[in-house]
């Protein structure tokens, strides 16, 4: 007998009677849009990153200009904010993508109670890009601020696509004597702007 | 101690004889200065969780529900894993079925060897600990690099991990700059956290783009989607399996839950629990490989299946692995993880240990004060305390336990079992510790004497104190 059958008829013979799943049912204050987007600012600053509120995306495709112009290799994923860098695909290997500088990607949803921004592989392009890059920088729908987790999955499909992530500030270790070192194995700093409708 | 002198145990067969704890945390002891900042760092860690907690209103409901989805997962395991077979085959990824350890690492091998894969990277995966793969394929001529920074740091000073979460806490930076000065030529008496934290990014980096293979853990395995969660700080197991061609994932069978939504249950626990953090820097889901790559999820018993058998333990197949109850452990903080002799240390290791060799883990239950503060923070809601002391009482009735708890512990039965005898022993205990201190105080007449000061005993007992005071 394979050790799959061996297993599943351990477990068969051994597991304790049916017991019924709980219902996930939160009995928690609700947040105002507004609470949620300044949670969402105060508790990303308090985990290494930062976030800023623009009105439209005419400061973000600034910005990103000026990095282009210094040289150095800025990749982009969001039309919205200028030439995309199409050669990079999902097959972009870790050599090509080594060098790159800073990345400007799209995220779905933000969570105010981590700081938490969920990114899916349709959005980086390629499953690299928000992990090797030096810098990080994601636009978010300031809309798309959800209080906790529970709404967060509700909202998001995460079987979708191959690969999604929540990403919460830039990369981290405390591994020597607990000391905190940001931008241990991936990006060293995340910026996130939350876009606002343009006021009239 | 020269700590290298524990690759003793890290590379011993399962079984073959190691220092007990008491012996290890004994010689952990001797360094006070560096016991003392163990136990201090783990309880600042502690207080992080404390405080992380008290954010969130709802904790003990999300406790609750957390127990509730775990306590329903293992009455109906074997569905929930046939169903995630089928889900996780039906994305395009491998599924293979380790019996145990052995099982596991001829099966990476064998992957490794059909790719003729060279250059392997590895992030925190405490079950390929458990199942010793490092040394395996070693001794098979296969070179990993782990690629967490405390587990890289422990794997150049041929060590095993002393904590789940916190891999290399009983080292200081002193003991990290020496190590990153032979392996990685930093400058000698550097010891700034930041500089070496750098060396070793650089160094991993090209580790990253070379790999050919990544292995990595799992956190949750859902049910529902066939996917898995992984969780890191770092962003090492994302750099790892992106840049791969090959992904192994490898994961017990109680990393199973049934459905997407309850990630949100476990997500809002688990980084909380462990450092305080409101979440992990990256939680990253994994469904399908990516074009052109290969995934493999290893599933594996080792032991797990018997310990759902035993009523009593089955509820330790819950873990998340956070690593709360070790920060709090008063035993854990002040011993240090070598000491436990196993991957998994700290008072869930010692419920799980035993079930894997009840002969070599004897002393392990009994690493403990029961005071319950580990039951008390776990996310959850195991009994840990309760199971440390019936492991106690099954090692004693099969004749594993320590000897000198045996006989403790007969005696102690005894004295409870008669009540006049239980109350002239109190007198004669609280005399003893009045009249002559030095006997109790004598290190090796009362081990408990080390590092402690005995209490001044009360001049009365409980019960003639109630008796006089009864009106
Ligand atoms: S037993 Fe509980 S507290 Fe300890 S590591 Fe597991 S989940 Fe965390």
């Amino acid at each position: 007998m394979s050790s799959r059958e061996n297993i599943l008829q351990a477990i068969t013979a051994n597991k304790p009677s049916f017991i019924e799943p709980p219902i996930i049912e939160m009995k928690r204050a609700v947040l105002s849009s507004t609470e949620a987007v300044q949670q969402f600012i105060s508790t990303l600053e308090s985990i290494g990153g930062k976030a800023v509120i623009v009105e439209g995306v005419n400061l973000i495709r600034e910005n990103l200009q000026l990095s282009r112009d210094t040289g150095a290799y800025i990749v982009n994923t969001i039309p919205m904010l200028g030439e995309v860098n199409d050669e990079i695909t999902t097959a972009t290997d870790a050599h090509s993508l080594e060098p790159v500088f800073k990345a400007y990607i799209g995220a779905t949803i933000g969570i105010a109670e981590n700081g938490a921004v969920w990114i899916y592989e349709s959005e980086m392009k390629n499953r690299l890009v928000p992990f090797i890059c030096q810098h990080l920088v994601v636009c978010l729908d300031v809309n798309k601020i959800v209080p906790t987790m529970h709404e967060a999955y509700s909202q998001i499909d995460v079987a979708k696509e191959g690969y999604g992530v929540f990403l919460a500030g830039p990369s981290k270790t405390a591994d020597i004597e607990q000391s905190l070192v940001i931008g241990a194995h991936g990006a060293r700093s995340l910026l996130v702007y939350l876009i606002a409708p343009v006021l009239k | 101690m020269d700590p290298r002198n524990f690759n003793k145990f890290y590379f011993a067969p399962i079984g073959a004889t190691t220092m007990s704890h008491s012996k290890a945390a004994g010689v952990f002891i001797q360094d006070e200065p560096r016991t003392d900042w163990h136990d201090e760092t783990l309880w600042f860690v502690r207080e992080k969780r404390d405080k992380a907690v008290r954010q969130v209103p709802e904790w003990e409901q999300l406790r609750e529900l957390a127990s509730g989805i775990k306590d329903h997962t293992l009455s109906n395991l074997d569905n929930y894993l046939s169903a995630f077979e089928k889900n996780a085959l039906a994305n395009g990824v491998k599924v293979h079925w380790a019996a145990d350890a052995a099982e596991h690492n001829d099966i990476i091998l064998q992957i490794i060897r059909e790719n003729n894969v060279l250059r392997i990277v590895k992030s925190k995966s405490m079950l390929t600990e458990e199942c010793h793969l490092n040394p395996f394929l070693i001794e098979h001529g296969v070179e990993v690099v782990d690629t967490d920074l405390g587990e890289r740091i422990v794997q150049f000073r041929n060590e095993p991990p002393s904590h789940i979460v916190l891999p290399a806490i009983h080292l200081k930076k002193q003991d990290v700059s020496q190590t990153f000065h032979e392996h990685l030529g930093t400058e000698a008496g550097n010891n700034d956290p930041q500089y070496l934290a750098e060396a070793a990014r650089i160094h991993l980096r090209d580790k990253f783009i070379q790999s050919q293979l990544a292995i990595t853990g799992v956190n949750f395995a859902v049910a529902e989607t066939g996917g898995f969660v992984v969780c890191t700080n770092e962003g090492n197991a994302d750099m790892g399996t992106h840049a791969a061609d090959i992904h192994i994932a490898c994961m017990g069978i109680e990393k199973i839950i049934p459905r997407a939504e309850h990630l949100s249950v476990f997500l809002r626990l688990l980084a909380r629990s462990a450092t305080g953090q409101p979440i992990t820097t990256y939680s990253s889901h994994f469904n399908r490989p990516r074009v052109g790559q290969q995934m493999h999820i290893v599933i594996v018993d080792n032991g797990r299946t018997k310990q759902l058998g035993r009523p009593d333990f089955r509820n330790s197949l819950k873990c998340i692995r956070c690593a709360a109850c070790f920060n709090t452990c008063p035993v854990y903080r002040r011993s240090g993880g070598h000491s436990y002799h196993t991957a998994v240390a700290g008072p869930i290791g010692s419920i799980l240990n035993p079930n894997l060799d009840m002969k070599a883990n004897a002393d392990l239950p009994f690493a403990s004060t029961l005071c319950g503060s580990c039951s008390n923070v776990c996310p959850v809601k195991i009994d840990i305390h309760v199971q440390l002391w019936k492991w106690r009482q099954v090692l004693t009735n099969e004749g594993y336990a320590p000897t000198g708890k045996k006989i403790a512990m007969g005696g102690m039965a005894f004295v409870l079992a008669h009540p006049s005898i239980y109350r002239i022993a109190g007198k004669m205990g609280r005399w003893v510790l009045r009249s002559l201190p030095f006997i109790t105080n004598n290190k090796t007449l009362n081990p408990w004497y080390k590092q402690r000061e005995m209490p001044t005993p009360p001049k009365q007992s409980f019960r003639d104190w109630y008796i006089k005071n009864k009106r």
